[in-house]
C-alpha cells in the first residue's frame, strides 16, 4: 500500500491532547508518524497530500447508522451509505439491526462485513439484542461479537419486558458489550407520529408524550442500579427530551456506566419544523419542542452527552411524499452532521472544536471500545478525515452519495467542509479542491 | 419543574423556522387561517350574490369548467353541498371516492391527483381521512385544492359557513369584515375536541373577528393543550357556566371512528355534556343551536333540542351551498383575477 503524508494540516486529536500543525506520515493501513511541519524523515517516496490550512482530526464515527442492508437496497446499500459517510468525513459507522431480515445472526453479521457489500469506510454491525428484535428470546452474544457486532440493541423496537431487559444487560456485560436501548414505550405512542403538545393538537396529528421517552429512561437505570455490575453498560440512543437527559445525568452523579448520544436534528430543530407535515421532519423520536431542543444544547456544552450520532435512516422518495401519518420515520444524516456541529456548535455556541469533534469521534470510539479508533497516535488505524474549518457551503440533498434525500437539512448553510476522508490508509472520499 | 433540569445558561440562538409555502395556488383553501379578513368578506358577499342569482346566468360562471371531487371517506352534507355548488356555476364534475377507484388498488393520493390533473381537473375538492391530505395534494399537484375536510384537521369550508349562519343571525347585513365584527360574542363548542376537524377550522376564524371560543367537554376528548391552538380561546369544562355566557353553541358528535381505543362512559356523558331541553331553557334561552352534522340525535343533543326553535343546523346545512359556491368560483378564478382573494 503507498504511504500518504498529509503536510500542513492543523492536527487535532482530542483524546491525544494535539492541537498543533503537524505532518502525519500513514502506512499500511496506520499512522506511522507525526512530527512538526516538515520534519518528518522517512516521507520519502509518500502521495502528498497537502492539507495547508486545513484541520487534519481522527475519521468522524457514526455510532447510528440504518444502512438499509439486507432487504432494503432501494434505501441505501452499504456502498451507498458508506460512500454518503465518507463524504460527510466519517470513517466508521455502527449499523442498525433493523435490516430485512433483522440482524440477529453472526451469518447476517459477517453477510454484512464482507468485501463484496462495497463497504468504502468501516462497517461495524450492531447485533439485535433478541432473536427477531421482538423482545422476547436473548440471542448469542457471544457468538455475535466474535462475528464482530460491536453493541446489541433492538433499535426501534425497545425493550419493554422488565426481565427481558435485565437479562439482555447481564448477558452483554459478561462478553463486554454495551446495550443500546431506544427508548421508547410503545405502549404509549400508538399511532403518534409527532410530539405531543399543542403542535400536535393544531395539527390534528397524535403525540408522542416526552414521559414515554424518559419513562423507559428511568426504568432501563432502575435495572441498571438493581444488577450492581460495574460491567453493565447502558446506552441511551438518540436522547430527545430534557427528562431522559436528567435522568442520564443523575445516573452518571451514582456512578452507573449509563451514557447517551444526541442527533444534529434533536439539537437544532424543532417540533415548529414539521411545519404543514413536512415528512422530512418525520422521525423517532420526534422533534420535540424548544424547551427540550434547548436542554439538548445545553447538555452537548455541559458534557453530559457522550456522543453526537446522526441516526441516518434513508427511505426512497415515494415513502416520503404520502399523508404525514403515514410516511415512515427517519431522515438521512451523514454528509450534513460534520458541517452542522461547526456550524452550530462550535461557531455558534462556541464549543471548541476539538470538542466537538471528540463528540463525534474519540467519544464514540470508546463507547463502542472500538481500539486504534478516534485518535491519530502512532499506530492507531489510518482513519483520518481533512476538512476546512472555516469553508461554508450549502448542503445540496440531490447531490448526495446516499440513494435517498430525506432531509429537513436541505439547502442549510454548513460551515466544515471535507476535503479528504481517509480509511485505515486508503482515500475513500476526496472532494476537487 | 424537575429541578435536575439545567436551566437555560445562556442566550442560544438556535436555528429559525422556515416561513411556510402553503398555499401555493391563490385559489386554494386549505386552512380556515389562510384567508384574510378581505378574502373572508369577499367570499361571504359572493356567497350571498351567487345564492340569489338567477341560475340559468349562474351556470355560466364557470360553464364546461372541470372539477374533481376526491373523497376518501364518507360524506353526506358536504360532497353534495359541493357538488350542488360546482354545478350550479356549470362546472363539470367527477367524484372518485375510495371505495370505488384505484385507490382500492393501492394508488398513492400524490398518484391520484396528478391522474385527475391529467384527466383535466382544474380544482380538487378532497376529503380525506388522514390530517394533512389536503396540503400533500396541493404540494404534489400544485392545483387549487378545496380541504373538505382532513382527518382530525380542519374543515374549513364548514366554519365559513358556520360564520355565514352566525352573522345573519348576531350580525344581520354585516359586509365588511373587521377584527371587532363578533366582539362580545361568545361561542362555544362542545364535545369531542380532538378528533374535531370543524371545531380546529372555527378556532381558528372567530377569535380573528372578536369572537371568544369557549370548548367544553371530558379531558378525554378535550385536552388542556387545545387552548393553545391560538388567540382567543378558553376552555370552560362546566357546560351549564358555558351555556350561561353564550350567544351560539356548537354541538360535536363523538366520533366514534376516530376514538382509537379510547372508553368512554356515555352514561356519563350525557349527563355533563347533553344539549337537552331544560339546559337549554335554564342556561341560554335565546342561544343559536348549531351542529356540522351528522347528529346522534339523543347523544349530544335531544330530538327536542335538535328539531327546536334555537337550532340553526338546517341553516347551516343550506349555507353550505352558497359558500361553497363561493369557494369553487375563487378556486377556478383567482388566478385570473391575480392574486389571492
Amino acid at each position: 500500500m503507498t504511504a500518504l503524508l498529509i503536510r500542513g494540516g492543523h492536527l487535532i486529536d482530542p483524546a491525544a491532547g494535539v492541537d498543533a500543525l503537524k505532518d502525519i506520515l500513514l502506512k499500511d493501513g496506520r499512522v506511522a508518524e507525526i512530527a512538526g511541519p516538515g520534519k518528518l524523515k522517512s516521507a520519502n517516496g509518500a502521495e502528498v497530500l497537502d492539507a495547508t490550512g486545513l484541520t487534519v482530526a481522527p475519521g468522524l464515527i457514526d455510532m447510528h447508522v440504518h444502512l438499509r442492508e439486507p432487504g432494503q437496497g432501494y434505501k441505501e446499500t452499504i456502498a451507498s451509505g458508506t460512500a454518503a459517510a465518507a463524504a460527510g468525513g466519517f470513517t466508521a459507522v455502527a449499523a442498525m439491526p433493523n435490516t430485512v431480515p433483522v440482524n440477529d445472526s453472526p451469518e447476517t453479521t459477517r453477510w454484512m462485513l464482507a468485501p463484496e457489500r462495497g463497504a468504502v469506510i468501516r462497517v461495524f454491525p450492531i447485533a439485535a439484542a433478541t432473536r427477531g428484535s421482538k423482545g422476547e428470546a436473548i440471542n448469542d452474544y457471544a457468538a455475535l461479537k466474535s462475528a464482530g457486532a460491536v453493541a446489541v440493541t433492538d433499535d426501534g423496537n425497545p425493550i419493554l419486558k422488565d426481565n427481558v431487559m435485565r437479562e439482555t444487560l447481564i448477558a452483554a456485560a459478561r462478553v463486554g458489550l454495551c446495550v443500546i436501548q431506544h427508548a421508547e414505550d410503545t405502549r404509549l405512542t400508538q399511532g403518534a407520529s409527532m410530539n405531543a403538545g399543542a403542535m400536535a393538537f393544531k395539527l390534528g396529528l397524535r403525540g408522542m408524550a416526552t414521559e414515554a421517552e424518559s419513562g423507559l429512561v428511568e426504568r432501563d437505570i432502575r435495572l441498571v442500579t438493581e444488577l450492581r455490575d460495574t460491567r453493565v453498560h447502558l446506552h441511551v440512543a438518540h436522547t430527545s427530551t430534557a427528562a431522559a437527559l436528567a435522568a442520564v445525568r443523575q445516573a452518571r452523579r451514582s456512578g452507573l456506566r449509563v451514557t447517551c448520544e444526541v442527533t444534529p436534528h434533536h439539537f437544532l430543530l424543532t417540533e415548529e419544523h414539521v411545519g404543514l407535515y413536512n415528512t422530512n421532519a418525520k422521525m423517532n423520536p420526534p422533534l420535540r419542542s424548544a424547551f427540550d431542543r434547548d436542554a439538548m444544547i445545553e447538555a452537548i456544552l455541559d458534557g453530559v452527552v457522550d456522543a453526537i450520532a446522526t441516526d441516518h435512516a434513508p427511505h426512497a422518495v415515494h415513502e416520503k411524499e404520502v399523508e404525514f401519518e403515514n410516511a415512515p420515520n427517519g431522515i438521512t444524516g451523514l454528509e450534513t452532521a460534520l458541517g452542522l456541529c461547526v456550524r452550530w456548535l462550535h461557531k455558534e455556541w462556541k464549543m471548541p472544536l476539538g470538542r466537538v469533534l471528540s463528540l463525534l469521534s474519540a467519544q464514540p470510539a470508546a463507547l463502542l471500545n472500538l481500539k486504534g479508533r478516534g485518535t491519530l497516535t502512532v499506530g492507531s488505524f489510518a482513519d483520518v478525515v481533512v476538512f476546512d474549518p472555516k469553508a461554508e457551503w450549502v448542503y445540496n440533498a440531490r447531490e448526495t452519495k446516499s440513494k435517498s434525500r430525506n432531509t429537513p437539512f436541505d439547502g442549510w448553510t454548513m460551515q466544515g467542509k471535507v476535503r479528504w476522508t481517509i480509511s485505515e490508509g486508503r482515500i475513500a472520499y476526496s472532494r476537487p479542491a | 419543574m424537575n429541578s435536575a433540569v439545567t436551566p437555560a445558561r445562556r442566550q442560544l440562538h438556535p436555528p429559525p423556522v422556515p416561513a411556510s409555502p402553503f398555499p401555493y395556488h391563490p385559489g386554494s383553501l386549505l386552512s380556515a387561517s389562510d384567508l384574510t379578513l378581505d378574502g373572508l368578506s369577499h367570499i361571504l358577499a359572493r356567497a350571498t350574490a351567487l345564492e340569489s342569482a338567477d341560475p340559468l346566468l349562474r351556470d355560466r360562471i364557470l360553464a364546461k369548467r372541470r372539477v374533481a371531487l376526491l373523497f376518501y371517506e364518507s360524506s353526506t352534507r358536504t360532497r353534495t353541498s359541493f357538488e350542488l355548488a360546482a354545478k350550479g356555476l356549470g362546472a363539470d364534475t367527477t367524484l372518485v371516492s375510495s371505495l370505488s377507484s384505484s385507490i382500492e388498488k393501492g394508488e398513492s393520493l400524490k398518484d391520484t391527483g396528478l391522474t385527475l390533473r391529467a384527466l383535466g381537473a382544474e380544482a380538487i375538492i378532497l376529503r380525506h381521512n388522514s390530517s394533512g391530505a389536503a396540503w400533500l395534494l396541493e404540494a404534489e399537484t400544485r392545483l387549487p385544492v378545496l380541504n373538505a375536510g382532513d382527518g382530525m384537521h380542519e374543515h374549513p369550508t364548514q366554519a365559513l359557513l358556520d360564520l355565514r349562519t352566525i352573522l345573519a343571525h348576531l350580525r344581520p347585513g354585516t359586509e365588511t369584515l373587521t377584527p371587532e365584527t363578533l366582539a362580545g360574542v361568545t361561542i362555544t363548542i362542545v364535545g369531542d375536541i380532538t378528533h374535531s376537524r370543524v371545531a380546529r377550522s372555527n378556532m381558528l376564524l372567530l377569535p380573528r373577528l372578536g369572537a371568544r371560543v369557549l370548548l367544553c367537554g371530558p379531558r378525554e376528548l378535550l385536552p388542556d393543550v387545545a387552548a393553545m391552538v391560538g388567540p382567543g380561546i378558553t376552555i370552560e369544562r362546566d357546560f351549564n357556566e358555558a351555556l350561561h355566557q353564550s350567544q351560539a353553541v356548537m354541538m360535536l358528535r363523538i366520533q366514534a371512528e376516530r376514538l382509537a381505543g379510547l372508553q368512554l362512559d356515555l352514561e356519563q356523558y350525557k349527563a355533563n355534556y347533553q344539549l337537552t331541553g331544560p339546559r337549554l331553557a335554564a342556561h341560554a334561552p335565546t342561544a343559536l343551536v348549531m351542529h356540522p352534522g351528522p347528529i346522534i340525535r339523543g347523544l349530544e343533543v335531544t330530538s327536542g333540542v335538535a328539531d327546536g326553535l334555537q337550532s340553526v343546523i338546517l341553516e347551516q346545512v343550506k349555507n353550505g351551498v352558497a359558500i361553497r359556491m363561493a369557494v369553487v368560483e375563487r378556486a377556478l378564478t383567482a388566478s385570473e383575477q391575480g392574486g389571492r382573494a
